[in-house]
């Protein structure tokens, strides 16, 4: 049974220029101690997709799933002190930004207990003994001392493994990680990726990694999701999205990886993702598609078979080259 | 820390510096002469007037008087009434614990009331409670207290006779004066009766004097609380599901009250001001009353050395705001 299941999730927000859907339709399915990535650049929605799972959006934000399980448990239906029990024990998440992330007035100990009081109902004595233990896993020095310190005489680095403290404090089955590395520096980066993997090995828990590097994907994760402007375009195990890519925006992320580009330009894709104000009538990559047609621009292509990894396309890529494609266009 | 409280103690030194000046001019600017309208006597002699000028220090020139005003200062003595013959820092101990009575009873109630409207407002923004709640805090922001007191008078004593019009305690009660607080005392005093009278007493004034602060605080909270329940912090407490008493009245609130502790501090201000009008109003034996009366009697000493004794206090609630600020912000607290 997989442990999250997830089908035709849509997420709409009220704005002042009237409703905009950021996540259109997705379905994520994760098997227990599996590592998933969803990757897009930035506003495709992934974080929007995510904080609906938790129940984090404000209330302008309309959520709808045709399927919305967590270990067997109907997240659609739930209560809201129901979910509460959920989320930050059983299903925990991290954040992108480490600094801003934890709360300025209070002490790294008074932030990491309180999950241990609330979901584990431990007294005194056994939460400073386990919130030692959890500074020592994520690997803080001198964790007795660090209990006391307040955020801001932490390094981003140092923020974000106390987050990944609080996040596994109560041996989630589920660890979302909202770009965990994006706001620090190259060499933190590494380390945080790295403790993320032993902690996911080690706890057997399965890790759900939003990122826009291909990079991070490559060396992480076991499946991936591709998402553009609010939609999944393709989802595949890693080894074969990375040989044979389905979806022409699938293809262009991978040629923007520097290891890959022949040229001495780093081919980035043209054009930014669409917002509210601008979503094209067809496909919604057309405008920055090369294999766009006219059918392209017109209508909405419907999700492939699994052997092109479900690719939201009217010509899905085989080996590279886009299938059914019209003759006529491709001289 | 402690360089933060050193900091912020020697700014006040030349602040309490500028107020003895501007407490000096002020009274002398007033048109009127102290002299007769202390001795009150008729068709006084030019003889027996400079006479009097001469004893009272006032025929000097006004830089020598300031002079010795600042000399006698800095000596711990804040001045004799002309008019009463008693030390003004006397006079002013007596008639304080009456306007810190008002003070404190109109300070809680605008704590009480308005730290929760302005919570609840910013968690249901654009909701109808929310509006209710700007509107009324505009509307009590904006009502001159005179007229907000009378208006309240005549309802309340006049229309419904729940409370008495005014003075601190009804005149059937009489006890000895211990703390100087007349709710603590009538309650002492154990005579049956007499707390109830003195809270009756004291319920109007501190309603008026309470209003604007409880606005200016219930506006502040919503607008600090709005502003942090959108950050990230908030979202993480949310993502550890905590329930919404935990995320808004611990990690929101402890956020917000930074700049809400702020502008409590600065209220404490407006409540002397206030008091010189409520106490007038209500014919409330303290230090506002006081200062009216002093002023009306071209009491040079008393306003002086009130005008300065105010000032002082509030200038040493400014610093525990300070001290306070500094204590629930850990990012000032550390950095030096
Ligand atoms: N509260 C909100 N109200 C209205 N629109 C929102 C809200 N939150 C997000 N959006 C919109 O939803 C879209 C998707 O945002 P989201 O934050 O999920 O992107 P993302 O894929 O996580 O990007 P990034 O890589 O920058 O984190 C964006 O266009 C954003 O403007
Ligand atoms: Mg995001």
């Amino acid at each position: 049974m997989p442990l999250l299941e997830i089908d035709n999730l849509s997420v709409t927000f009220q704005t002042a220029g009237g409703l905009f859907t950021a996540v259109d339709r997705i379905s994520l399915h994760i098997e227990p101690s599996e590592i998933v990535s969803i990757v897009g650049e930035s506003g495709s929605g992934k974080s929007v997709a995510v904080l609906a799972l938790m129940g984090l959006l404000p209330w302008t934000a309309t959520v709808t799933a045709d399927v919305l399980r967590f270990d067997g448990q109907d997240l659609t239906t739930i209560t809201k002190p129901e979910l509460r029990k959920i989320i930050g024990c059983q299903m925990a998440m991290i954040f992108q930004e480490p600094m801003t992330s934890l709360n300025p007035c209070f002490t790294v100990g008074f932030q990491l207990t309180e999950t241990l009081k609330i979901h584990l109902g431990m007294n005194r004595a056994e939460q400073k003994r386990r919130a030692i233990e959890l500074l020592e896993l994520v690997g803080i020095p001198e964790p007795e001392k660090r209990l006391s310190a307040f955020p801001h005489q932490l390094s981003g680095g140092m923020n974000q493994r106390v987050m990944i403290a609080i996040a596994i404090s109560c041996n989630p089955r589920l660890l979302i990680a909202d770009e965990p590395t994006t706001a620090l520096d190259v060499t933190i980066q590494a380390q945080i990726l790295d403790l993320l993997l032993k902690l996911q090995k080690e706890k057997g828990m399965s890790l759900v990694l939003i990122t826009h590097d291909m990079g991070v994907v490559a060396e992480t994760a076991e499946r991936v999701f591709v998402q553009y402007a609010g939609q999944q375009v393709e989802q595949q195990p890693v080894k074969g999205l990375f040989a044979r890519p389905h979806h022409p925006y699938t293809q262009a992320l991978l040629n923007s990886l520097p290891e890959r580009s022949n040229s001495r330009i780093l081919p980035s894709i043209a054009g930014i993702v669409p917002g509210q104000f601008d979503k094209p009538q067809g496909c919604l990559f057309s405008p920055r598609c090369h294999y766009a047609t006219d059918l392209c621009r017109e209508k909405p292509p419907t999700a492939g078979p699994v052997e092109f990894g479900n690719a939201l396309c009217h010509y899905p890529l085989a080996d590279g080259v886009p299938t059914n494609y019209p003759q006529e266009v491709r001289a | 820390m402690f360089v933060y409280f050193l900091r912020k103690l020697i700014v006040i030194l030349p602040t309490f510096f500028g107020v003895t000046l501007v407490a000096f001019v002020f009274i002398r600017t007033l048109p009127g002469d102290p002299v007769m309208l202390m001795a009150g006597e008729r068709g006084m002699s030019p003889e027996r007037h400079a006479e009097l000028m001469a004893e009272m220090g006032f025929d000097k020139p006004i830089i020598v008087q300031y002079g010795l005003y600042l000399k006698q200062l800095a000596g711990g003595d804040f001045g004799t009434s002309i008019i009463t013959k008693q030390p003004v820092l006397k006079e002013f101990a007596t008639l304080f614990p009456a306007t810190i009575e008002l003070s404190i009873c109109a300070m809680i109630i605008a704590i009480f009331f308005g730290l929760p409207a302005g919570m609840i407002a910013a968690t249901r923004r654009g909701s109808v409670f929310d509006h209710t709640v700007m509107t009324s805090a505009l509307t009590g922001y904006s009502m001159p207290i005179f007229w907000w007191g009378l208006l309240l008078i005549i309802f309340f004593s006049g229309i419904l006779g729940w409370t008495p019009v005014s003075g601190r305690v009804s005149l059937l009660y009489y006890f000895e004066t211990v703390t100087g607080f007349m709710l603590i005392d009538s309650f002492l005093s154990g005579q049956e009766g007499a707390f109830i009278s003195a809270m009756s007493h004291l319920i109007l004034p501190s309603i008026v004097l309470g209003t604007i602060p409880l606005a200016v605080i219930a506006r502040q909270t919503r607008s600090a609380m709005l502003e942090v329940l959108s950050e990230d912090y908030v979202r993480t407490a949310r993502a550890k599901g905590l329930g919404p008493m935990r995320v808004i009245g611990v990690h929101a609130l402890r956020n917000a009250m930074i700049p809400v502790i702020t502008v409590i501090g600065l209220q404490v201000g407006v409540l002397f001001a206030g008091a010189i009008l409520t106490e007038t109003i209500f014919s409330w034996p303290g230090i506002g009353k006081w200062m009216v009366d002093s002023i009306f009697r071209r009491d040079y000493p008393a306003v002086q050395g009130g005008l300065l004794l105010i000032a002082a206090i509030v200038m040493i609630v400014n610093l525990v705001v300070d001290l306070l600020y500094g204590l629930i912000n850990p990012q000032i607290r550390h950095t030096d």
